[in-house]
């Protein structure tokens, strides 16, 4: 089987997860009890209206909620699928309220994902090949002092720190009144004035994992076989560090990149929540509070649509990566 | 100039662990000489990979210390590995050009996410070659000259496509590249099965008959020493206890652990109904041992007070022929 037929196969795979977790999806929407109309009739009774059986029946018919729920679930996934995700309660279509913050999402997110690889890939390096050395323990100590602090509390803190300190006002990602004039270099700078604050949280929060398991697989790399082939041949040792067991593992970090897309968008909400970031995050959250319905199931299933295409992607890079996965994916 | 390649004299390795220092080799001596094969026999853990790694100086820096003479004799002099910085320039130097080593596991022994072709031209670019294509025709070259077929295709292959007859191979043609005057195979057809096992040393001995190189055998199966060695030194717990040639550690061994090695190889027809023989007991760990013969504890000739009272000294039985036993020593002959 060639490598295409591998992923086109992936690609069907893929296309019928998503079809499950639509169906998923569309159930848990539907779990609260009453529907759209219910909502709207006790709206509208509650400004004094006086609706009718028939006007009820009217509006069910309008919105296609008087047919079987099979055809209501096919309605909506076609509809979904061409980008048509409903209204929001907040009186916007969904698809706005999605564009506005998937940016701000996406730039937040990606930032501090490579800040985090810049930091801990390295330090997970420096702590295998010096285990047990004062500056392991040292590096081990930070990574688990940020490990365990509480994001929300760390977040609290910088602001308040900041605030009090500097008078900066840094919660948000523009300052008041930027946020809607055009781009601009005094734009960008204060956008950059404002995101290193979040950055800072979030890889606080995530570079203790990232170089524990850097450190972990380092260590078993190391104590391979082919190492000491390696030195038998005379290579130095940072030669050979590079060229053989680093490569090898970084393997699970390669394979984990697509594993973070769907953790993009969800992954910081309460960090968003506390420094008032415009992400997704806490749209999601506050759209599940408020029974939100369209709106909680749109983002639902973007998130479930990234998680999938962040799968298929770690395996893409991984087979790239890793001759021993391709060989074997092109095999069989 | 002598034919001594390596001469090893007085060697110590030992490790330092929590529980005491492991004197995984305790004081070996041995020479090996130009296009002759010297076997190193014993049981796992009587420190005869230990001794190789220390010529090559790649014990855990760390935790290891060597210290005696190992000498490399050139046509200019000599120089004493064990005095080099075993990260140092001439150390690396030395490594893969005057002295390269074969392992036993094939398949572990190579990374998997390099070609074969990439690991084996690595040698030739450490050591000053420059041009890709005169390393590619090297590398070529040299896989056709170990037997496998389909050269220029095998080498952009990666090692979990090769069989473990085939990866072996490719190791020796690896270990060989710059034509090391030295060769320490450290159990290379160990993890092979039979045929490929006689395939490779048939390979290594014809190498060997072409470049000259000195190899230093090591290996637990005295069947495979019977077939490559010239010369044999047994170890037993970081000593070795009898060395000779090959014809009078088999025929006429002296030493009461080589006597058990060799009744403890099953023979065809004779083991009818009857227990193949076995020394008694297993090889002690080597922490901290006390100064004495360190077969005293398994030996079925023990001499209480003459045996655990110090290491025997070397006896020379014939030219050539030297065995660590009191049982030799001149004063208890008479006894």
């Amino acid at each position: 089987m060639s490598f295409g037929k591998y992923l086109l196969q992936r690609l069907i795979y893929a296309f019928l997860v998503l079809i499950v977790i639509s169906f998923l999806v569309f159930m848990i929407v539907q779990l609260p009890r009453g529907d759209a109309v219910d909502r709207i009739v006790n709206a509208r009774q509650a400004q004094g209206d006086i609706i009718t059986e028939e006007e009820e029946a009217a509006l069910r018919a309008q919105y296609g909620l008087d047919k079987p729920i099979y055809v209501q679930y096919f309605i909506w996934a076609t509809q979904f699928a061409r980008g048509n995700m409903g209204h929001s309660l907040l009186g916007l279509p969904v698809i706005k309220l999605i564009n506005e913050r998937i940016a701000a999402t996406l730039l937040l997110s990606v930032i501090s994902l490579i800040v985090t690889y810049a930091i801990a890939v390295p330090i997970g390096i420096y702590s295998a090949v010096n285990q047990y050395s004062p500056g392991d323990y040292f590096w081990t100590l930070v990574g688990f002092i940020g490990l365990a602090t509480p994001n929300f509390l760390l977040a609290l803190i910088l602001l308040f720190v900041f605030h009090k300190a500097f008078g900066l006002s840094i919660g948000g990602l523009y300052s008041p009144g930027m946020e809607e004039q055009p781009w601009s270099i005094a734009k960008a700078l204060d956008l950059l004035n404002h995101l290193w604050i979040p950055i800072i949280v979030i890889v606080t929060a995530q570079t203790a994992g990232t170089i524990r398991t850097m450190r972990a697989t380092l260590l078993d790399e190391l104590g391979q076989q082919y190492v000491v082939t390696a030195r038998a041949k005379g290579l130095r040792y940072r030669q050979l560090l590079f060229k053989y067991p680093v490569r090898l593992a970084l393997n699970p970090v390669v394979n984990s990149i697509g594993y973070i897309l769907p953790r993009l968008i969800s992954g910081q909400t309460i960090v968003a929540i506390v420094l008032n970031l415009p992400t997704l995050g806490p749209l999601l959250f506050s759209s599940l509070l408020s029974e939100d319905v369209e709106l909680a199931a749109s983002i639902l299933m973007i998130q479930s649509i990234l998680a999938v295409i962040g799968v298929i992607l770690g395996d893409i890079f991984l087979s790239l990566y890793d001759p021993r996965i391709r060989m074997e994916k092109g095999a069989t | 100039m002598s034919d001594v390649v390596l001469e090893v004299k007085d060697l110590h390795t030992y490790f330092e662990l929590e529980e005491g220092t492991l004197k995984a080799v305790n004081g070996v001596s041995f020479a090996i000489k130009k296009n002759r094969t010297l076997g190193i026999v014993g049981e796992s853990g009587c420190g005869k990979s230990v001794t190789a790694q220390s010529i090559m100086r790649i014990t855990p820096k760390k935790t290891s210390s060597v210290s005696g003479q190992i000498m490399l004799h050139h046509d200019f002099g000599a120089i004493d590995i064990a005095q080099l910085d075993e990260d140092g320039d001439q150390m690396r130097d030395l490594r893969g050009r005057e002295i390269a080593m074969i392992f036993q596991e094939p398949m572990t022994a190579f990374s998997p996410v390099h070609t074969v072709g990439n690991q084996i031209m690595e040698a030739l670019f450490v050591h000053g070659e420059t041009d890709k294509k005169t390393a590619r025709k090297r590398a070529i070259a040299l896989l056709d000259e170990v037997g496998i077929p389909a050269p220029e295709r095998r080498i952009d292959e990666y090692p979990f496509q090769l069989s473990g007859g085939m990866r072996q191979r490719s190791m020796i043609a690896m270990a060989i590249i710059l034509n090391p005057r030295l060769l320490i195979a450290d159990e290379p057809t160990t993890a092979l099965d039979v045929t490929i096992q006689a395939q490779i040393l048939r390979l290594m001995k014809r190498l060997q008959r072409d470049n000259g190189m000195a190899i230093m055998f090591i290996t637990h199966d005295l069947g495979v020493i019977a077939n490559m060695a010239d010369d044999v030194a047994v170890m037993y717990l970081g000593k070795i206890v009898e060395f000779g040639s090959l014809h009078q550690i088999f025929k006429e061994p002296k030493h009461p652990y080589t006597k058990g090695l060799l009744r403890s190889i099953p023979k065809f027809g004779e083991t009818d109904g009857k227990h193949l023989a076995t020394i008694k007991g297993t090889v002690p760990v080597p922490l901290n041992p006390p100064d004495a013969c360190p077969f005293a504890s398994r030996c079925s000739e023990f001499i209480p007070g003459k045996c655990d009272a110090r290491m025997p000294d070397a006896v020379t039985i014939s030219p050539g022929h030297t065995v660590n036993c009191v049982l030799y020593e001149p004063t208890n002959i008479q006894t």
